[in-house]
């Protein structure tokens, strides 16, 4: 099985409540339209998209925080699309997520170990403690800090610890959601090494959410450019900065800042 | 260091309110008109019995010097004696005082109760009718106030159905051992159930009709600040490690959300010492909620200030550990 995501016709659509009627059923916006890709393991998917494209929502529909309206969504194989909850917890662990903020998503009243060995323990890890103290080590942060809080430590150790607590469940898929816009530059780009250290290391599929086209160039193998739901373009990274075919993709590749020294400052 | 630091400053702002409360309350019950000595005295007592009880009691004097003389016994633990009973005032409030505190210490258990299991089930039916149910519960809860709740609950389990005692704190022809005067913790430390079932029964209606209004706004803060927590990163992030519903609800969401709740039963645990007043009266609860009434209506004087004072001190202190627990269980707080 080459593919640890195939996806297929993928829709979704929300009630929108603002357009609601006095009585009756509120009408549906479509948020997701008919998305077709795979991903294949081991690559690091870019996923682009300006905001309200859907890219968060795609991601959180390939977690199964979110349940489809139509189409089908398998993983290594299975059928997740509409699995109940109860059904997914097993699978849970094979895909983890890391989130934007890194402080809202560490809970502040647990020290950092507990918030690593917590889900060790509920997947039935036989030492969830030195599971922990292994994942702080590979994300590259002194076991000291298993005794902190989260509001102890700096945004970019937060995101350490973050991504810390989804590979010491050994994940077969990491979905990371915009995990760098945050940071200054220095520990973005730390971050980015190790994530991408990590990747080649423990052998994971990677989807990057990003609206930072620098970014996902440096880390993505192939890229998928979102433009309101729909899918304007799939390419390998080179392709896409070389020869972009969708108009919004060059619209995008086209407001990426670009240092040049020979051009006047003002 | 810096616990103690506040700790030592919030004993002193605490010793200031005091000493305010004490001046506006002296002052208060002697301006508004009322003579204690003219209820003492039978009808057509002369000028002469008159001007010398009123300076047996040292109400001839001017009302600063009547302070003077007040606040320096209270400051060696004299609190005066009371017009009506004879008694120093300090026993009388403080052979009370058990009674009260049983009663509100129940009544916010109940209220705890009440109110963080409507929290709890309306956030895990979150969108659904039961979540309907409950706000509409809580809405009647919280705009019927606490006596017609007592009255409600005479009519319901006191008359229609008498399951509960309507009046008093314990059923008088029974024979006490007690050396305190806290009913309920000494007959349970004595394992005596027989008297303690009987003092419940007695307490029950009171402290419901006081949790009623209490328990639904803890209820109510509790979901809503539950619901603002539910959509936080960490519990979003609880679920995609595989946890169930009520794991997520009950580890990761309640102790962050139940910070304010926990101001709130602070600030509306001193709000139902004083319906205790109100309720003790409804089902004759010798408390001192009731003795505060009696004193109010025979103008003691003496018997006014030492309860208020004490109704002060019990603020004071509530408040105090409302903060500090609210420090222990908040770990930014603690480390700041």
């Amino acid at each position: 099985m080459a593919d640890l995501y195939q996806v297929e016709n993928l829709r979704l659509s929300f009630p929108d409540l603002t357009r609601k009627p006095l009585l009756g059923p509120a009408p549906r916006t479509e948020i997701l339209k008919d998305l077709t890709f795979t991903i294949p393991r081991g690559e690091i998917l870019g996923i682009v998209g300006g905001s309200g494209s859907g890219k968060s929502t795609l991601g959180r529909v390939l977690v199964r925080l979110l349940e489809p309206s139509a189409g089908t969504v398998r993983f290594d194989g299975r059928d997740i699309t509409h699995l109940a909850e109860a059904e997914l917890r097993p699978l849970r662990r094979r895909f983890q997520m890391i989130f934007q903020d890194p402080m809202s998503s560490l809970n502040p009243r647990h020290r950092i170990g507990r918030l690593i060995a917590a889900p060790l323990r509920l997947h039935g890890s036989e030492d969830p403690e030195k599971g922990a103290l292994e994942a702080l080590d590979q994300v590259g942060l002194p076991r000291s800090f298993a005794s902190r809080y989260p509001h102890e430590l700096s945004g970019g150790q937060r995101q350490r610890v973050g991504i810390a607590r989804a590979i010491a469940l050994r994940p077969d898929f990491i979905l990371a959601d915009e995990i760098v816009s945050g940071l200054d530059v220095s520990s973005q780009a730390q971050v980015l090494a190790l994530l991408e250290q990590l990747v080649a290391e423990l052998g994971l599929t990677l989807a990057f959410i990003s609206h930072d086209l620098s970014v996902i160039r440096r880390l993505c193998t192939r890229i998928l450019v979102l433009y309101r739901g729909e899918i304007v373009e799939n390419a390998t990274t080179a392709e896409l900065y070389d020869n972009p075919r969708a108009a919004y993709t060059r619209e995008l590749l086209d407001a990426i800042p670009l240092p040049d020294p020979d051009q006047p400052w003002i | 260091m810096q616990i103690l630091r506040s700790l030592l400053f919030r004993l002193a702002s605490t010793a200031v309110t005091l000493v305010g409360v004490a001046v506006i309350v002296f002052f208060v019950i002697r301006v508004v008109p009322g003579d204690p000595i003219a209820m003492m005295l039978p009808p057509g007592a002369t000028e002469e019995d008159i001007a010398r009880l009123t300076a047996l009691y040292g109400l001839d004097k001017s009302i600063p010097e009547q302070f003077f003389i007040w606040a320096g016994g209270v400051l060696q633990g004299d609190f005066g004696t009371s017009i009506t009973a004879r008694r120093p005032v300090l026993d009388l409030v403080l052979g009370r005082l058990p009674a009260t505190l049983e009663l509100s210490i129940m009544a916010l258990v109940i209220a705890v109760i009440l109110g963080g299991v409507a929290a709890l089930t309306g956030t895990r039916e979150r969108g659904t009718k039961v979540e309907a149910g409950i706000d509409v519960a809580n809405g009647m809860a919280l705009s019927v106030p606490d006596f017609l709740w007592a009255l409600i609950l005479i009519l319901l389990f006191g008359v229609a159905w008498p399951v509960f005692h309507i009046s008093g704190r314990v059923t008088p022809s029974l024979d006490l051992p007690f050396v305190t005067n806290f009913y309920l913790f000494e007959s349970l430390l004595r394992l005596r159930f027989d008297l303690w079932a009987d003092i419940v029964s007695h307490m029950f209606m009171p402290a419901l009709a006081l949790a009623i209004p209490l328990a639904a706004i803890i209820g109510q803060l509790l979901k809503q600040s539950l619901k603002e927590t539910m959509h936080l990163d960490y519990v979003t992030l609880s679920r995609t490690k595989g946890y169930g519903e009520n794991h997520v609800i009950i580890r990761e969401a309640l102790p962050n959300a139940i910070l304010p709740t926990l101001t709130l039963v602070g600030v509306q645990f001193t709000f139902l010492i004083g319906g205790t007043v109100i309720i003790e009266r409804l089902f004759s609860y010798e408390g001192l909620g009731n003795m505060a009434i009696d004193a109010v209506i025979n103008r003691d004087l003496p018997l006014i200030q030492g309860i208020v004072i004490l109704f002060a001190v019990i603020f004071t202190v509530v408040n105090l550990v409302v903060d500090l627990t609210y420090a222990l269980l908040n770990p930014r707080l603690r480390h700041a």
